[in-house]
């Protein structure tokens, strides 16, 4: 008996619980699978061993036999103060990597005191105005014995000189300091929308940030290449994977235009991923993710360097399916969405509260998330052997198909002339804006059931967990503390640092080094974005819905 | 089928998670409301501007960073102050329900969190406009 004698005959003659079985991104599945839709499945050459190319089984020969992986919350609220004690908070409960969370003015390259900036100061993440704000974020947590992963993007040289700052001034060289910025700008235009200047200044920072760490903070991971935010926004997992890859081919593209050679900045790139409900299709996507960006790496871009060709990733579950209604329920689909990740061999994990639908997390929820990731770690069992789901009709069958599928998009990116052109006309925004409409009216309609949301309500649903409340004074007090460091600060040293910084930027030399004098002068980020913003200006996006 | 009725859909501050608010305009749209979407970060100012200037019936702000109790008494205040006050103001984004009551408390139509149906946002609006 074959697969097709086994459908005619003992299949399809049964009734079915339901006309079409999809993965959560709408790929229709077969009701099993069988060596038959593994034929083409070369062992040495499609999945390798773990270590070596193309790493479809891990980057690493251990795994987390050698090492877990790095358990990272995100977080950040408040002023510098509330979130300092926040990041103590966690370390003492055995995390092990920071991450922070930083507020829409920061984001977005704007100090506290700017009239965009009312309302929004220390809300969905901390404060920063300047190095005296970081200084304190750190303080008392030693930066040469800890990574640290940044969430910040448009401002990411500024915020990053800070830290350099705060690290020097606790006597750790640059050399010495490991960490991420985000810095991924492209994913800005395509979907997270938090952008300042411009994709084309934009990509000349992000080249001067690649060539100074290169030469200067050779630990930093100088660009963290995200479909985190792509998937939030709404797009099916195909969509994450090959719009982020495809970014990620764009910055190596950018390095390699700005004469560095591939092999010098490649193995400093990382990526950063979605785990969603879909258990299988997650896994699979990890697993192509990995295949993908080797072969790549070593055909496209003659990469030498294996570290260039491994993809290194940090996973964070899905905000986006979480649920206001019944929250506690929250912590099961994290769960399985972390087991996701973990079994997709991913080297960090930041899991999600059970109250982020509603506010910024409690310290019991916050608690809670980072319990998972340790029972998963210590207590399932799925840690001991390396890449475990290897060889399963399935998992092999899916990250086949979603390899061939993120082609099939490359080659679409590149009829458009490519990422940046595709930005500019649009292209992404509309696949993930009908993705996430499509994936609205199928729960509408029923058909995809979300527990508490669609089935399996109930009438009270008062909620009985607590919340976060920022203090309202925390703005205020942001402003006042603002105030009295633009009053107390050198301030003819400030201005000399902003206008060698503009000099900078009309030319063509590297940008960091004007930008860590500016943040040594106490100037603020906004000052500093400011004085960015007028050589380069702002970008603006055509509105679509 | 057409309702008439015109509606802004709109972005203040500095978030930019639009995901909620462009289906949202997309939905209403499909249910024959005529709709305008702002794009993203829009000062109160802009916003309210717009909603007198394109005569719409209700406004349908999206907050997901916090920035809520400022922002949506902001609105609605430069709306009563530009002549706008009958402009009904709904919206939605990651507002505890406390915050959402006091909203309402102080005129705002209603709060729709994660998990709404666009069925509910449309028969809301049928019923209130």
């Amino acid at each position: 008996m074959d697969k097709k004698d086994w459908l005619e005959k003992e299949y399809l003659p049964s009734s079915l619980r339901k006309a079409k079985f999809t993965t959560i991104s709408g790929e229709e599945l077969d009701p099993l699978y069988t060596p038959e839709d593994i034929a083409g499945l070369d062992y040495q050459r499609d999945l390798g061993y773990p270590g070596c190319y193309p790493f479809t089984r891990g980057i690493h020969p251990t795994m987390y036999r050698g090492r877990l992986w790095t358990m990272r919350q995100f977080s950040g609220f408040g002023t510098a103060e509330d979130t300092n004690r926040r990041y103590k908070f966690l370390l003492e409960r055995g995390q092990t990597g920071l991450s922070v969370a930083f507020d829409m003015p920061t984001i977005m390259g704007r100090d506290s005191d700017d009239p965009m900036s009312v309302g929004e100061v220390g809300r969905c993440g901390v404060a920063i105005d300047s190095l005296s704000d970081m200084e304190v974020l750190f303080s008392g947590i030693p930066l040469r014995d800890i990574t640290t992963s940044m969430t910040i993007n448009g401002p990411a040289a500024v915020l990053l000189a800070f830290y350099l700052c705060v690290g020097e001034k606790q006597g750790a060289s640059f050399r010495e300091l490991g960490g991420t910025i985000q810095n991924d700008i492209l994913k800005e235009y395509i979907a997270q929308k938090s952008w300042i200047f411009p994709p084309r200044p934009s990509m000349r920072i992000i080249t001067d940030i690649l060539e100074f760490c290169t030469r200067e903070v050779p630990r930093w991971n100088t660009i963290s290449i995200s479909g985190y935010h792509i998937r939030e926004a709404g797009s099916t997992a195909v969509q994450e994977l090959a719009f982020t890859l495809a970014d990620g081919f764009a910055y190596v593209e950018a390095g390699i235009a700005a004469g560095l050679s591939v092999d010098d900045f490649a193995p400093r790139l990382s990526f950063f991923f979605n785990a969603h409900m879909d258990f299988f299709e997650e896994v699979a996507k990890f697993r192509a993710a990995r295949r993908i960006w080797a072969r790549h790496m070593r055909e496209r871009y003659g990469a030498k360097d294996p570290r260039s060709c491994m993809l290194r990733f940090h996973t964070q579950t899905a905000g986006c399916s979480l649920t206001a209604q019944q929250p506690e329920n929250n912590i099961v689909r994290t769960a399985l969405e972390a087991l996701s990740a973990v079994l997709g061999g991913t080297q960090s994990l930041h899991t999600n509260s059970m109250d982020e639908t509603l506010a910024l997390p409690t310290e019991k929820a916050v608690e809670i998330a980072l319990r998972t990731q340790q029972v998963i770690a210590h207590e399932s069992g799925v840690t001991e052997v390396l890449d475990p789901l290897a060889g399963s009709y399935l998992v092999e069958a899916l990250t086949d198909r979603m390899e061939q599928e993120a082609e099939e998009y490359f080659r679409r990116i590149e009829e458009q002339g490519g990422v940046l052109s595709a930005i500019e006309n649009g292209f992404f925004q509309r696949e993930i804006a009908d993705a996430a409409y499509r994936y609205q009216l199928e729960i509408e309609r029923g058909e995809r059931v979300v527990v508490g949301v669609n089935r399996y309500q109930h009438e009270d649903e008062t909620l009985g967990i607590e919340i976060l409340r920022i203090d309202p004074a925390v703005e205020k007090r942001q402003r006042e503390r603002l105030a009295e460091l633009r009053a107390s600060r050198d301030a003819s040293r400030a201005e000399r640092a902003l206008a060698e910084l503009r000099e900078a930027a009309r030319g063509d030399a590297n940008l960091m080094p004007p930008i860590i004098a500016c943040a040594r002068a106490y100037c603020t980020e906004g000052e500093i974005i400011g004085a960015l913003r007028e050589v380069f200006g702002e970008y603006r996006e055509t509105v679509l819905f | 089928m057409k309702t008439g009725k015109r509606i802004l859909i709109a972005k203040p501050g500095l978030d930019g998670h639009d995901r909620g608010a462009k289906v949202v305009a997309r939905g209403l749209a499909d249910a024959g409301f005529e709709v305008i979407y702002t794009g993203l970060h829009q000062m109160p100012e802009q916003i309210a501007e717009a909603a007198i200037q394109e005569d719409v019936d209700a406004v349908g702000l999206s907050i997901l960073s916090g920035a809520h109790m400022t922002l949506f008494p902001r609105v609605m205040q430069l709306l009563r102050e530009m002549g706008g006050e009958n402009i009904m103001v709904f919206g939605g984004g990651i507002i505890p329900e406390e915050d959402a009551e006091e909203l309402k408390r102080q005129g705002v139509a209603e709060i729709f969190t994660p998990g709404t149906h666009l069925s509910e946002i449309v028969c809301f609006l049928e019923k209130k406009l």
